[in-house]
């Protein structure tokens, strides 16, 4: 034993891809929870404007008597999204799952760079602290939105949340846009050279798929994104005006009299803001896409109906994703002509999203579906982001998006992607791989009892939003009850805010869930779902270098629902035994 | 619980359906139109409804019925694609995105493409500061930037049935002007002065708001903006002029 590395080195320095996953999953959860609780927040705001919030407002806002100020409620609103989006959502998808099944996926012993792996988290966690500094700073928390539209951001004198705050929001990113690149750089580079033998790109599971092409995006526009910060930096520290045009004069603060260089423009900022973060949005639905594709597959004991169709639809949402950013600027004084074709290419994704759900629902055509908790949410998935996909077409069209451009539907719509569609997904995948994780399967009665509330509330909490865009409530009003044609809207308001607190309580089942998982002592076994990917064929946990041997790889990952009196699948490979792939497979492994 | 997962799905659909159903009843939907080319955004917005709800019905029933029939000890159906469901449901959404993509160009030409902009001058500037609505008029003279320009705060007036031209600058961050019943939107960006343009085809006071997060005042941002005929419009502005001239301002 004297050649193990210490606990320091096994399980906080880990260079194992599977700790550095692990590492992701519990900070991704922890701030899950936050972001939840700022929505809660945000949501109490929106239905009783300025009265004392309940549990946390005496702590936080002892000023008012426990009520939020509108200062707060920007607050608010900004780091929820930038918390959700940035380490929550992402972390989770390419952090977690990318780093824990891309080796198990593709047989690889590890990354092809562990300690960039390693140098990736330990910039996320920082970054994490720098949010939680943007948000509790004593001058006021970064307040500009997460999409951080200058001047408002780069003024210190637009907003108490314009000084330090909004310093701490640009290093925040900065350090977890550093930390996003390494990560895409290393999945990039260990899916195209450390594949099994045997395992072609035709061979590849769709999550890996999935996974690959998030990691493209982000490989080609986030240093964008990390640039624009950097810009928004210098403007706010070192004098320039990239984004400051003249004959500024904010809050009785003029640059130009105060030696700040003048003559950039705000919009420059808003495309290199969504030259990334709308392609972020295919970063956190194209690894659900390949979590769901595979768990329907698996869980329903029937190949992915149209592999191909599937990977091609896949590399098309990447390629078009690069090219829709301008779809956020209908209204921005962006060229009406660049209008018109940011119009056509947002509508022209919709067809390989829509190409997948057809797909997906041809997979679960005559499968023989288990009700797992996994397949459940791989189901919910489905339904909730044909809604969020549907009610996008509004939005694509930039006569409709004049009036809806900012309001509550927006919010209504991306929720049921990033909630409905990412967050599902992120379930489905946690209870199809956690038996892989920590050698147990999660409990099925509290999983189910999980779904089914997590499912009816998303619906409660987002769908009215929608209708609450319709009549008009603008996004980011801290009290839209000021306005009169808006105040018939407060009961819906209401109802909202009711079922967005149960949905949050509600995630306390998955918790219960996840604590009698890991204090029980049954074991799951190596396999448990009869799956054929790669990782099922490693221990559960697998150990460190995951394989006892190079895995040999003999066919397509979907094999199932085959014909014939043995087992109804095909392993990708038998590490172990090398014997006929069906017999041992109906041996129950582990 | 996959029978019940599929009744989910079913009362997803229907839910969904319903809140769309009953929200004109409740003003849960577009506030009543008042503007020229109002009536064609709306009628945009319906022709998505209904291919919205073609495509949820068709998909989430669809969905629904797999779930509900896919029993786990049924048949084993090997089945890995075919490529005539592909080119069918690829070719057949593809074909309601060109059309709904094409039906949209005119309008949106017409209603931004500088080449459309009505002949005429620029009815008022809309100033944008935090947070206020701030508004001037070109006086006597017809022309922006003289000393007879009229100042108003909060409320614009403009003529009901004539096309009104809008200039819109903002001085210190960006803002949103944002008149949900006359269907105009528009940001207001330092540096970026931009014009936008209207017809109101009925009078009344209609409310503007802040689209655009401008700091913690975002959500008071608000204004007025009142049609009315042209005699009003004249006496409206006459006794703005009055008033200016009573207090030194405009000559």
């Amino acid at each position: 034993m004297s050649g193990q590395p210490g606990w320091l080195r096994r399980w906080v320095f880990s260079t194992d891809h599977k700790v550095i996953g692990i590492q992701f999953l519990v900070f991704g959860m922890l701030f899950f929870l936050f972001g939840g609780l700022l929505a809660l927040a945000i949501r109490w705001q929106l239905a009783w404007p300025w009265s004392r919030v309940p549990l946390i407002g005496d702590a936080l806002y002892p000023a008012t008597g426990g009520a939020l100020t509108p200062e707060a409620y920007t607050v608010l609103f900004t780091m929820h999204g930038t918390v959700m989006i940035f380490f929550v959502v992402l972390p989770l998808l390419t952090g977690a799952f990318g780093n824990y099944l891309v080796p198990l996926m593709i047989g690889a012993r590890d990354m092809a760079f562990p300690r960039l792996n390693l140098l990736s988290f330990w910039l996320m966690v920082p970054a994490g602290a720098l949010a939680l500094c943007a948000t509790f700073v004593a001058s006021g928390g970064a307040a500009a939105g997460w999409t951080a539209y200058p001047p408002l951001s780069s003024i210190a004198s637009a907003a108490p949340g314009s000084g330090a705050g909004q310093t701490l929001w640009l290093a925040s990113l900065l350090l977890a846009g550093v930390a996003s690149t390494l990560g895409a750089l290393n999945y990039v580079t260990t899916i195209v050279k450390l594949r099994a033998e045997g395992l072609g790109f035709a061979r590849l599971p769709l999550t890996i798929w999935g996974l690959g092409c998030a990691a493209l995006v982000q490989l080609t526009a986030l240093p964008v994104l990390t640039a624009g910060a950097l810009l928004q930096l210098a403007d706010r520290t070192l004098g320039t005006g990239f984004f400051t045009p003249a004959g500024l004069v904010v809050n009785q603060f003029a640059p130009e009299a105060a030696g700040h260089a003048v003559g950039g423009t705000p919009l420059l900022w808003q495309h290199l803001f969504w030259f990334y973060s709308h392609p972020a949005v295919y970063v956190m639905v194209l690894p659900a896409m390949g979590i769901v594709s595979d768990v329907l597959a698996v869980h329903g004991r029937k190949p992915v109906f149209g592999y191909r169709p599937m990977v091609v639809s896949m590399c098309a949402i990447l390629v078009l994703g690069l090219l829709v950013w301008g779809h956020h600027m209908f209204v921005s004084g962006l060229d009406p002509a660049a209008g018109t074709l940011f119009m056509l290419s947002t509508l022209l994704i919709a067809l390989p999203s829509s190409v997948k759900v057809f797909n997906w629902i041809a997979t679960l055509w005559g499968a023989r579906i288990r009700p797992t908790s996994a397949m459940l949410n791989a189901i919910g998935f489905v339904a909730l982001f044909v809604i969020g996909g549907l009610s996008g077409l509004w939005l694509a069209s930039t006569p409709v998006d004049i009036q809806l451009h900012d309001t509550a539907l927006v919010v209504g719509h991306f929720h049921f992607i990033v909630f409905g569609g990412s967050v599902f997904a992120i379930f489905a995948g946690l209870h199809h791989w956690f038996p892989k994780m920590f050698g147990r399967a999660l409990d099925e009665r509290l999983g189910r009892i999980h779904f089914v509330g997590s499912f009816v509330l998303t619906a409660c909490v987002f769908l009215l939003m929608h209708q609450l865009g319709l009549a008009g409530q603008p996004r980011r009003v801290a009290d839209p009850y000021v306005y009169e044609g808006l105040r018939h809207l407060q009961p819906l308001n209401q109802f909202i805010t009711w079922s967005a607190i149960a949905l949050v309580a509600w995630q306390g089942f998955f918790v219960l869930n996840v604590v009698v998982t890991l204090s029980s002592r049954a074991r799951a076994g190596r396999d448990p779902w009869q799956a054929n990917t790669l990782e099922w064929q490693a221990d559960s946990p697998p150990p460190h270098g995951n394989f006892a041997a190079p895995p040999r790889v003999v066919c397509g990952p979907y094999e199932y629902g085959l014909d014939g009196p043995g087992a109804d699948h095909r392993p990708q490979s038998t590490v172990e035994s090398g014997a006929d792939p069906a017999r041992a497979a109906a041996v129950p492994p582990g | 619980m996959r029978r019940v997962t599929a009744l989910l799905i079913v009362a997803l659909l229907a839910v969904t359906l319903a809140s769309f159903a009953v929200a004109p009843a409740r003003g849960w939907w577009l506030p009543e139109n008042a503007s020229h080319f109002g009536a064609r955004i709306d009628a945009l917005f319906t022709e998505i409804l209904w291919v919205v709800t073609v495509a949820l019905v068709l998909t989430l029933g669809l969905l629904a019925w797999a779930v509900w029939r896919g029993r786990a000890d049924g048949p084993r159906r090997p089945v890995h694609g075919s490529r005539r469901l592909e080119i069918v449901w690829t070719v057949a959404p593809g074909a309601v995105l060109v059309w709904l993509a094409l039906s949209q160009f005119d309008e949106w030409a017409e209603l931004r493409y500088a080449s459309e902009r009505p002949a005429g001058p620029v009815h008022a500037r809309v100033v944008a500061s935090q947070f206020d609505w701030h508004f001037v008029y070109p006086g006597r003279d017809g022309r922006l930037g003289t000393r007879d320009d009229l100042d108003a705060p909060y409320e614009l007036v403009v003529p009901v049935g004539r096309d009104v031209v809008l200039e819109l600058v903002a001085r210190d961050v960006i803002h949103s002007f944002f008149v949900p019943a006359l269907r105009v939107k528009q940001d207001v960006v330092p540096g970026l002065p931009t014009e936008i343009w209207f017809r109101v085809t009925r009078p009344g006071s209609f409310e503007l708001a802040c689209a655009e997060l401008c700091g913690f005042g975002h959500y008071k941002m608000a204004g007025r903006v009142r049609a009315l005929s042209d005699a009003e419009c004249a006496r409206y502005l006459a006794e703005l002029e009055a008033e200016q001239r009573w207090n030194g301002g405009a000559r």
